[in-house]
Formats: structure tokens, sequence, C-alpha cells
């Protein structure tokens, strides 16, 4: 009988292509997705070496990051902005990528596009020069951010120097409440362990509760993982997942997906396998989660006061807080309920896909947004803005007052000029609440598309459960 | 790879990599010109003058090679253009009592080195900013100015490539037939998208 392995190990284990006495292994990666922003260095780097990317096949590319979300026809008026996203099309013609560009109807955010074009399947290693690549996790596989030095590597090798991480398993039990979503549960994992608390790790999400979630669900909850520090986030595979690969693009047909999934249900940890490290949540004890700081770890109940920093002992968290809530000019011992709100922003690789919007719409139904909130709807991709209009949803926001954009990271990373202005406060839904994310002075609450859709009509920070 | 240098202080938790360069700057297609974006919002006023109580913009942090900061320095962001600002504006280490994964092998392969120190000798050097120390990458030591040294952790195969100009990508290409071998096991799985 062999030892239990975790689906982390048994992952690992297949892609090993070689171990050398005093280096890391080397692993082979079956998808490398590529953006404008962290790769044109890369391309650069083979140029200079007379390199090719050695499988085209396995990389594809989307312009997401510094990608404008107004229509379409018109020409990206930041001059830089434009010169990369030229830069990558450019790339890709030269060394022969799939890419999903501007005028694609496939073109989204980076992890948005993968899954729902069937790229990211259970077992496999995925990487992208991108921290929030763990999204891909949600499938059963190994998916992980890298730097441009690296997505040099994996274009011209195919592989990396990678040493194993430690395994950390969160267990997710008991039935989430109506007005209690995914997010919320990632975001109260996150106030638990804190920013660094899973680092060096890789989280495996188990439990009823993660079972009960959708394909989308899981990689909202995998998206973050990142934001405790770990290297990836992942979820065995289930019928769910080979139910949402299924006749997507670039699934396996016919008898090919049947001896897919025979090898995909060969993945989930062995019973008796061990973690070195494992936490417990009771899902039925969660509320809507809202960050107050500006770490995605800073997060509390939504009826929760904000902590006051003279609670903590230590000198150098109690100046991160204090530093914190200064920059967010918000008081400790109260809660944000009842704050006011000048932007709501619905979008991003955590909460941009259509159940997403789905959700914000149920809220904006027969409502208006408040006269004081500027609100910004961005799907996640192409197929999910044709996804939304064919449901109507585009309408629900534009009668709310909603502004409905084109696919993009947005407001998310602030890079394509969707900005907070100085000292404004916003609802997001993306991942990061760091000093300036969403634009220089800006401040950000992270929550669910359902608080952010509530606080949008309200104009204050709203428990969603108010609406239902 | 011997380091002699000042040190600067940031005694600062968790700074993320959007505040070691913001993300509007990295819409560049190249390498350069990075070091003047370090720490911009935290370093320069909206009309562009420099903030006087930023500690880089002090006198005393002239010529400062070592960056003494809080724990898990460089969360958030993949991006590898935080090391590229950091080298660039003068910094050859960054030390503190934990950095997160992807900046800290970012470094590495930049000559920028993550040197982890035990939580006292972290609160020494906050203690006393601008001091001189050494840090020697062949012994993994750091040595402070009253000669006490303490050793710090780092990856075995990154300090072999620092030390030996190892070229990480060439011996990943020396691979080569390996990666065919392994490419050759595995033809027509069901992983393969072509």
């Amino acid at each position: 009988m062999t030892k239990p392995r975790t689906i982390i190990e048994k992952i690992w284990d297949s892609h090993v292509v070689s171990q050398q006495p005093g280096a890391p292994a080397l692993l082979y990666i079956d998808l490398h997705l590529v953006h404008e922003v962290t790769s044109p260095q890369a391309f650069d780097g083979l140029r200079r070496r007379g390199l090719k990317v050695r499988r085209p096949d396995l990389t594809i590319a989307t312009t997401d990051h510094s990608t404008p979300t107004t229509p379409r026809g018109l020409p990206i008026v930041d001059k830089v902005a434009a010169a990369q996203v030229e830069q990558l099309e450019a790339n890709c013609r030269e060394f022969g990528i799939r890419c999903y560009g501007l005028s694609s109807d496939k073109q989204g955010i980076v992890h948005v596009m993968g899954p729902e074009q069937g790229l990211t399947q259970p077992g496999m290693t995925v990487v992208c020069g991108d921290s929030h690549t763990a999204t891909h996790g949600a499938f059963g596989a190994l998916a992980f951010g890298i730097g441009t030095s690296q997505v040099e590597h994996v274009l011209a090798t195919q592989c990396l120097l990678q040493t194993p991480s430690k395994t950390f398993a969160v267990r997710v039990d008991g039935s989430l409440k109506p007005g209690v979503t995914a997010k919320d549960i990632i975001l109260n994992l996150l106030s638990r362990i804190g920013i660094g608390g899973a680092t060096g790790c890789v989280i495996e999400y188990s439990g009823s509760a993660i079972r009960a979630l959708s394909m989308e669900e899981r990689m909202t909850v995998c998206n973050m993982s990142i934001e405790g520090g770990a290297r990836a986030g992942l979820i065995s595979p289930d019928d769910t997942t080979y139910q949402y690969v299924s006749g997507r693009p670039f699934a396996p047909k016919g008898a090919e997906f049947d001896a897919a999934v025979a090898l995909w249900k060969t993945l989930p940890t062995d019973e008796g396998a061990t973690f070195d490290r494992e936490i417990s949540i009771d899902a039925s004890a969660l509320e809507p989660m809202i960050t107050f700081g500006t770490n995605p770890g800073m997060g509390i109940s939504i009826s929760a006061p904000v902590p006051d920093p003279g609670g903590i002992a230590d000198p150098l968290e109690r100046e991160t807080l204090k530093k914190a809530l200064h920059y967010m000019d918000l008081p400790s011992g109260k809660p944000l309920l009842g704050h006011s709100v000048n932007v709501v922003f619905i979008g991003s690789c955590t909460n941009s896909r259509i159940s997403d919007l789905r959700a914000a719409a149920q809220v904006f139904k027969g409502r208006k947004v408040n006269p004081n909130v500027r609100v910004m709807v961005v799907p996640g991709s192409q197929q999910v803005k044709a996804q939304a209009q064919a449901e109507g949803l585009d309408k629900i926001f534009r009668d709310a007052g909603a502004d409905w954009r084109e696919a993009g990271c947005s407001m998310c990373i602030a890079m394509n000029g969707d900005q907070l202005q100085p000292g404004e406060y916003s609802v997001s839904t993306s991942n990061r609440n760091f000093e300036g994310r969403q634009g220089k002075g800006g401040r950000t609450f992270l929550a669910s598309p359902l608080t952010a859709a509530a606080s949008a009509v309200t104009g204050v920070i709203t428990d969603v459960r108010t609406l239902l | 790879m011997r380091i002699t240098g000042k040190t600067v202080v940031f005694p600062v938790d968790n700074i993320d990599t959007d505040q070691i360069i913001p993300a509007r700057f990295l819409k560049t297609i190249s390498k350069a010109g990075l070091g003047d974006q370090l720490f911009y919002d935290w370093r320069y006023e909206a009309n562009g003058a420099p903030k006087p109580d930023f500690i880089l913009n002090a006198d005393s942090a002239k010529g400062a090679e070592i960056l003494v900061a809080g724990a898990n320095f460089g969360c958030g962001s993949s991006r590898e253009h935080a090391p590229w600002a950091l080298t660039q504006f003068g910094f050859k280490a960054v030390v503190s009592t934990s950095f997160a994964d992807i900046f800290k092998g970012n470094a590495l392969k930049n000559g920028l080195l993550p040197v982890i120190v035990p939580p006292a000798v972290h609160a020494a050097l906050i203690q006393a900013p601008g001091v001189v120390v050494t840090i020697d990458l062949a012994s993994q030591t750091l040595t402070m100015p009253d000669g006490t040294s303490t050793q710090f952790p780092i990856d075995a195969f990154a300090k072999h490539c620092l030390l030996e100009g190892v070229d990480e990508l060439g011996y990943l290409l020396k691979q080569d037939a390996a990666i065919a071998a392994y490419e050759s096991r595995r033809v027509g799985s069901v992983n393969t998208l072509a």
C-alpha cells in the first residue's frame, strides 16, 4: 500500500521532469497564460538569446490589465498602455502564440478566460505572470503566479525550477446562510490567518461547504489564496468540476473526455493523507464580511466593530493597524455599517463571472443606485458580457444607474484609467485594498457582489440581508 | 557576494508590491527607469515634490544599500518590477523577519538578497538606523558594527547561481533532453491542449 497523498503531492509528483542533486525539481508546466503587463520583458529576453517558444500550443495570451473598458471601437487614449497592448499582439504573432486580443470575442481577464474556454483542467500545472493564478486551483490544478524571469523560463523551456511548498488544509463545513457567499468564506479565512498566514504553503480547501459551491464560487475562494501569502490554493475535483469542463472549447471530447474524467477521479486527496497545517471554519456561523484596512487580512463581519490598535500588544502590528486606519480615515471601535460610499466596483478576477453579475443584478432589480454613488460593473470577459446581455442583466444595471463596461481588470488595479479619486471610498468586489491600489489616495472596502450592490443602492455600507 | 553598506530603516509590516512600485508604472515594456518610481506614492507629493517626512528622502538615506523593513515584505502582486525598482534605486539587500514567496524568488533572480533575520536582530537594526553592516552570501551571515554576526537562510540553488554566475535559464536550457523525454512520455496525455 502506497503512502496516502494529497492532491498537491499527486500533481507535483506527476510533473517532475527531473530532480538533480543540489537543485530544485524541474517542474513541467501544462498551461502558460500570458498577459500584456508581465510578458514584454520576457519576450525581449527570448529575442536577445535567439530562442523560440518551446510549446506555443500550451501558451495562450489575452489582454486585460492595461485594457480600457470603454467601447472597443475607440482607440486607447493612454499611449503607453496602447503600446503595451500592441506589443503583446506583436509578440504573439512573432512567436506563434494564440492571442485573444482586444478585437476577440474571447478576450477577458486571464483568470476568467482560461476556465471558460476549458483551458484549465484538473491535474494540470498552470502558471501566469500574475499572483491571482491560484484561481485555476478551483479545478484541482496546481496553479501559481510567477515573475517575469520565470515567464521567460516557461516560454523557453515549458519548465520551472521549483521546490515543494508546505501543505495547508482549510476545511469549511456547514451551510452558508442567505446573503453569505464564497467571497465571505475567503475574507473570513484571511481575517483569521492574516496576510502572511499561509506564506510558503499550498492550500487545499475541503469540507461540505466547499463541495456545495459552484465552480465560479470555488474560483472566488481559490483566487484570494495569495492574499494569505499562499503559493496556490486548490480544490479536489468532483462532478461539479467535470460538468463545468465538459463541452468547453478546449476540453477533451467524447471518449477522450471519459478517459480524462477517469484520470481526474484519481486526483482527490487520499483518505489518511496528512497536511503540514490545518484550520477549520464553520460556514453556518459566517456573516457577510468586509475589510476595513489596507490589506485583505484586515476584515470583519459586517456588523462587527473596527478593531482598536490599543488592544494590540506587538508594537509593529499596532503601528501597522494605526497606519491603516489613518489611511482609511476610520475610527476604531465602531462598525462600518452606515459609512458613506462614493464608488462601487463590481468586477475583477475574483468576482466578475456571470453568477457574480446575477447576484448583483438581483439586488439592483427594481432599485436605483444612490445619487451620490458612481457604480461600475465590469464583466470578466467578452463571453461573460455576452451572456449577461442575453439575460438582460445589462439593462438591470443601466436602469438602476450603474455603468456597464467592456471586459478587463479595470478598477481592481487601476492601470487603465478606471480609478478612484484621492479620498474616495469604494466598496469593491476585487481582491486588494492596498493603499492606492484602486487609484492614488483611494480607499477600498472589499466585499461580495451582494454587499457591493446593496451599498450602491443605499449609498452607505449595508448588510445585504436587509434588502433580500 | 559581499555587501558592506549603510542601512535605511522602514519598519512597516506587509509592505506590498503596489507600494514598492504602483501599478500605473507597469505599463512600460522595458525594465529601465524604474528606480525613480520606487515607493512613488509614499515618496512624492501629488505635484511631484519629495515628501520631506518619507525616509528615503532623508539625507541619512543617501547611498544606503540595505533596506531594513517589516515582516512579510513584498506581499501581493507578482510584479518583478518591484525588485527591478529596488535594485535600480541602489538597494542590494532587503532585511526583514519574513518575505512573501513570489517576491523572494523574483529578488534572487535579480541579485537582490532577501535576508531573513531573527526578531532580536531585526529589532536591533531598527533601533540603529544608518549603521553599516556586512552581508556575506557565501557564509550566509549578516555582521553588525559590533562584530556580532547572524546566520540567515537562503535558497541553496539561488545562492549557487549568484556565487558562480550561473544563468538560470541557461541551466534550464541544458535540461532539454530530459524535458523532451518527459514530453514524449506524456504524448496523448489528456492534459495536452494541442
